[in-house]
């Protein structure tokens, strides 16, 4: 090859500027025996100590129990070694195992239809405000402010590129969207969508009532409903019925375990008449020419693939392998399977607040009603920053600072808890809180004398 | 082929019928008939501005999706409801069920730039060759 493009040398070929190259040799240890690199690596390992940690952490991100039936079957070498079928149809059992997602995705949110998944939650959220801009011509979303910051923030990187204006909606006292407003503010009919999280970032459940939904509705604003804990679903309303005309949301709760950030599942539904905007895969099923059950993929007339220039969204893979766990899980728990996960969820909850406001001087900052998550005021002149670290040093990751995104609770915490925290970890957790509740107090008392 | 007559013809395919202010545009049977049995149709909402010859929709059939042109410009006054039901009425009775929308035109003057019937029906007979 080197001849055949006229080069003496490989080095010659691809010379690499004095200026940007290493001199001399790279500084790498010696090559080690398999054994020794094995036990070396292990060493490195058992550094990690967080999994040793009691975890109050969600915010978007939440440990479930997940039955080892879900995993012994998708990790199966017919799933796991299948990237997105390009011959789809070829992949009968994918696409049926696609098209029971969207199943269970179109009944847990009360909605007609839903994709085949895409990246995460927060995509799901970008995708939808590009369907109800797509859907009534405008170029405006409003947003609640209790809408996951993260997600608002993907939201926004979309929004930069389409040109939409992205205005939100003020939290009210009891950690809910205020809606006093909202009249004015859909007046002159410029917004596409109105963005609902429930439960909201804040935990509470934040599911618009009728009024706000005949007022969204009257002026031909649609309404997107986010839900980022999915496990919310076996417990609270669908998104459907409190209005959403698209729902959002992260499905990581099903089976997905949390590892480092990722990786997630989104899904999206929406009802019949918007679905022709939806963005991504999906899976239909049909009878192929013997009369047998068979699952194509549908409406694709949206997709980069098939008119690239007029393609609504870049989606063109999705999570088919967490959406597989999603489902399976969803398979293995049933209905009644996940009603009860999400009633324990609840329970626990109950619990946690009841423990951690029994300490004196910390109190929960919202009146609303909550799923699976709290927001706890810490006592006056401490901040969240410093009970969390003095928790972190007692082996406790108390919770998420909400003052990382909201300024005005610099004094609150985020606290999660499911089925898999256990009594003795939230007794943990109130004993060492009523350590530092001590502390502050004598430490006032001195500084009082 | 015999165009009908009473209609203006775009090159795109769409025929318009002026009544007064207001034009109804469908597309032609020619159109269909090249697009195969149709099974959705999108079209422009009630009170949207339209521009001559400007995309503002789609025609979706068993082996294509085509843009939907604008043969005049003008304000969106009606939309063929039945169409969601049944899109296939474009296939059976293109030039009278299975009209499109209908438009208060912006200006009647910009008619001049379509086809009538005989132009019309030269164009799709060369087209064809």
């Amino acid at each position: 090859m080197l001849r055949v493009v006229g080069a003496a040398s490989l080095d010659e070929l691809v010379r690499v500027p004095d200026a940007v190259a290493i001199a001399g040799p790279l500084d790498v240890p010696p090559a080690l025996p398999e054994m020794e690199l094995g036990a070396k690596l292990r060493g490195y390992a058992a550094r990690n100590t967080a999994v040793d940690y009691i975890s109050f952490l969600g915010a978007g991100a939440y440990r479930h129990y997940c039955p080892p039936v879900v995993m012994s079957l998708a990790m199966r070498g017919e799933f796991l070694t299948a990237y997105t079928p390009y011959q789809a149809e070829v992949s009968q059992g994918y696409l049926q195992a696609i098209y029971e997602w969207q199943t269970y995705i179109c009944r847990l949110t009360g909605l007609d239809i839903a994709n085949a998944s895409v990246y995460d939650g927060a995509t799901a959220l970008a995708e939808s405000a590009i369907m109800t801009v797509n859907a009534t011509g405008r170029h405006a979303i409003l947003v609640s402010a209790a809408v996951h910051p993260n997600y608002r923030t993907v939201l926004r990187t979309y929004a930069r590129g389409l040109d939409l204006d992205i205005e939100e909606l003020p939290i009210d006292a009891d950690g809910r969207t205020d809606f006093s407003n909202l009249d004015a503010r859909l007046a002159d009919k410029r917004f596409a969508a109105v963005v609902v999280q429930s439960p909201n970032f804040f935990g509470c459940v934040d599911a618009p009532g009728e009024r706000v939904q005949a007022a969204v509705k009257s002026t031909g604003t649609l309404i997107i409903g986010v839900v980022a804990e999915a496990m919310s679903l076996g417990a609270l309303a669908a998104p459907a019925d409190w209005g959403a005309d698209i729902a959002a949301g992260e499905g990581q709760s099903f089976g997905n375990p949390v590892a480092y950030g990722g990786p997630y599942v989104g899904f999206i539904a929406t009802t019949k008449e918007h679905m022709r905007r939806i963005p991504g895969r999906l899976v239909g099923r049909s009878v192929d020419n013997r009369g047998n059950t068979a699952f194509v993929l549908t409406l694709q007339a949206r997709e980069q693939h098939i008119r690239r220039e007029k393609a609504t969204s870049n989606i063109c893979t999705n999570q088919a392998h967490c959406a597989l766990v999603a489902t399976i899980y969803l398979a293995a728990l049933g209905a009644t399977g996940l009603r009860r996960a999400a009633v324990l969820n609840l329970e626990r909850t109950a619990a946690l607040a009841a423990t951690v406001t029994a300490v004196p001087g910390f109190s929960r900052a919202f009146a609303a009603p909550v799923f699976n998550e709290v927001v706890v005021r810490v006592p006056a002149g401490a901040t969240a920053a410093q009970v969390l670290a003095e928790l972190q040093t007692q082996g406790i990751l108390g919770g998420v600072d909400l003052g990382r995104w909201y300024p005005q609770l610099a004094d609150c915490i985020l606290l999660n808890a499911t089925e898999v925290t256990t009594v003795a970890e939230i007794d943990a957790l109130g004993a060492a809180l009523a350590r530092f509740a001590a502390q502050e107090k004598s430490a006032l008392h001195v500084a009082s004398r | 082929m015999a165009q009908p007559d009473g209609l203006l013809y775009s090159k795109e395919h769409e025929w318009l019928k002026v009544d007064g202010e207001v034009a109804t545009v469908g597309i032609t049977d020619y159109a269909q008939n090249s697009l195969g049995d149709i099974v959705y149709v999108e079209l422009p909402r009630v009170g949207q501005t339209i521009k001559q010859f400007a995309s503002i929709g789609v025609v979706e059939s068993v082996k294509a999706v085509s843009d939907l042109f604008t043969p005049i410009g003008g304000e969106v006054t009606e939309v063929n409801a039945a169409l969601e039901a049944d899109p296939a009425l474009v296939n059976r009775d293109a030039f009278g069920d299975g009209w499109l929308y209908k438009v208060k035109l912006t200006d009647p003057a910009e008619s001049s730039h379509l086809l009538h019937p005989a132009e019309y029906d030269a164009f799709v007979t060369e087209g064809a060759h």
